[in-house]
């Protein structure tokens, strides 16, 4: 086989996306979980630790501009490379994501939570879940998979409704929660984006594998669910 | 002229543009001997576009360039069957004017090969060979094609010196300024920058952009790079299990370098075949 260089260093860059997504995955849970827990050290670790992900985000990125200038790659490697830089940078934002629920519990200091938090750490774990089985689908090209996915999604955005319907009642009921409200809905918007990119995941996979680029509509999601 | 619509990229925006075909196979076959080089090439080649012709080594690419201008009636033992249509003419049949034909369709080959003529008899040769006479008629043709393939400035001052005084990268867009001298209407080039260093070659990639406009392009060349950067279109060939030579995909260059369609093509462009 020719090209096992090149093809070594793309399975070690699907490699490094795999630990990044990992530490991403991480993340996510455990902001949800120290906020849960109003644990203002235990987001604070989290919250540095996203230079983390930031730093290996540049490194894959530069590892590819290297691929790219070197190798030329064409066709499929030409996809799979330019796929790589986009979920790259999509784990990146969401690494911020996880951030930004560490920063409220931050913010929030010695102020108790509206309510104890249910459907917030759901949508946590769902878009963990989607997450990782999304980077599995990618890196081993598996079309089918990447494709049910996004249907998914719709359960994180009941859930966030869910959570602003009842958040809702709660400034009704007491105009003076508006703020520990706000705080709890800034982390649920935060938890309905996470799993908005990891359908722009699922996108790359379709692309890599079809050459075919674009967003999954309402009826293909309905289609795959029934698969 | 044969007119008709095209899909450029059928699967993400679809967009029609006006094209015609200047050059077209039907069922091309071309023989040495009873060894069957190349087999059932039909292929469309647009007019004022570049077309590139890529594959392994051995799989009758230049054979098929040559047959376009019927090059390879030089060899002894060839013959062809199917028609090449050049504008809807067929070069193949009796009575063509096989020099007219040469004359519509030139060449450029892979080592610069200029005359040991001045520079301005290299261009004026083919022009005088054609009865152009007149001192005033023959100026002005010479500075003309030199002016197309961007050699005028360098040579303008030395137009009777050799032309095997130049660098190989002026020496090739000599050749191009001969080519140009009898105002053809197809461009074959085979492997035209193969000899020459980087700048030499952008040079040469540069012009074909330049002369487009005005000539019909079909290149030979190995260099993947090369065809992605300079065609419009793109012919990959592979050898069969009998050893001819046949078109195995044709499109878009831009579809063939991001999605071909055969998984063949696949291999050769990321460099996995070969």
């Amino acid at each position: 086989m020719l090209r096992k260089t090149f093809e070594t260093e793309i399975q070690q860059v699907k490699d490094e996306i795999l630990v990044v997504g990992s530490m991403v995955e991480q993340a996510i849970v455990d902001s949800v979980d120290a906020l849960r827990r109003r644990d203002i050290a235990a987001s604070q670790r989290i919250f540095d630790a996203d230079q983390e992900i930031n730093r290996r985000r540049f490194e894959v990125e530069n590892q590819l501009m290297i691929m790219i200038a070197t190798q030329q790659p064409m066709a499929h490697d030409l996809r799979v490379l330019a796929s790589i830089l986009e979920v790259n940078s999509e784990l990146e934002r969401m690494g911020d994501y996880a951030k930004g629920i560490c920063n409220i519990n931050i913010r929030m200091g010695d102020i108790p939570l509206l309510k104890p938090l249910i459907d917030v750490p759901r949508m946590a774990q769902k878009g963990a879940d989607m997450l990782h089985r999304a980077l599995t689908a990618f890196v081993n090209e598996d079309v089918e998979a990447a494709r049910k996915i996004p249907a998914e999604d719709d359960e994180v955005d009941e859930l966030y409704k869910q959570v602003y319907r009842e958040l809702m009642t709660f400034i009704i009921a007491d105009p003076t929660s508006i703020e520990r409200a706000s705080w709890l809905l800034w982390a649920a918007h935060n938890l309905e984006r996470f799993a908005d990119r990891v359908t722009n995941i699922c996108e790359r996979t379709v692309f890599i594998v079809t050459g075919e680029l674009h967003e999954f509509t309402d009826a293909e999601k309905e289609f795959w669910r029934k698969q | 002229m044969q007119t008709k619509l095209v899909e450029i990229a059928p699967r993400q925006q679809v967009r029609t543009v006006e094209t015609n075909n200047k050059v077209q196979t039907k069922d091309l076959q071309v023989f040495y001997g009873k060894f069957r080089a190349l087999a059932d090439i039909n292929v469309a080649i647009q007019e004022n576009k570049i077309t590139a012709i890529i594959g392994p080594s051995g799989c009758g690419k230049s054979t098929l360039l040559r047959s376009f201008n019927r090059m390879n009636d030089l060899t002894p033992s060839s013959h062809m069957e199917g028609e090449i249509l050049l504008d809807g003419m067929d070069v193949n049949q009796p009575g063509v004017d096989v020099v007219e034909v040469r004359r519509r369709v030139g060449m450029v080959f892979q080592r610069p090969n200029p005359f040991p003529k001045s520079i301005y008899d290299n261009v004026a040769y083919g022009p005088r060979l054609y009865g152009v006479r007149r001192k005033g008629d023959l100026d002005s043709l010479v500075e003309d094609s030199l002016m197309k393939a961007a050699l005028w400035d360098e040579v303008k001052d030395k137009l009777h010196q050799s032309g095997l005084s130049l660098s190989g990268g002026q020496q090739q867009r000599l050749c191009i300024a001969r080519a140009i001298a009898v105002e053809p209407e197809v461009i074959l080039m085979d492997e035209p920058a193969a000899a020459l260093d980087p700048i030499s070659t952008l040079r040469i990639e540069e012009l074909m952009h330049d002369i487009v406009q005005y000539y019909t392009i079909i290149i030979v060349t190995h260099n993947m790079q090369q065809a992605a950067r300079v065609s419009d279109f793109t012919a990959m060939m592979m050898i069969d299990d009998h050893r001819s030579g046949r078109m195995i995909e044709f499109g878009p260059t831009q579809d063939i370098f991001t999605n071909p369609k055969d998984k063949r093509t696949e291999d050769y462009v990321t460099g996995r075949f070969g």
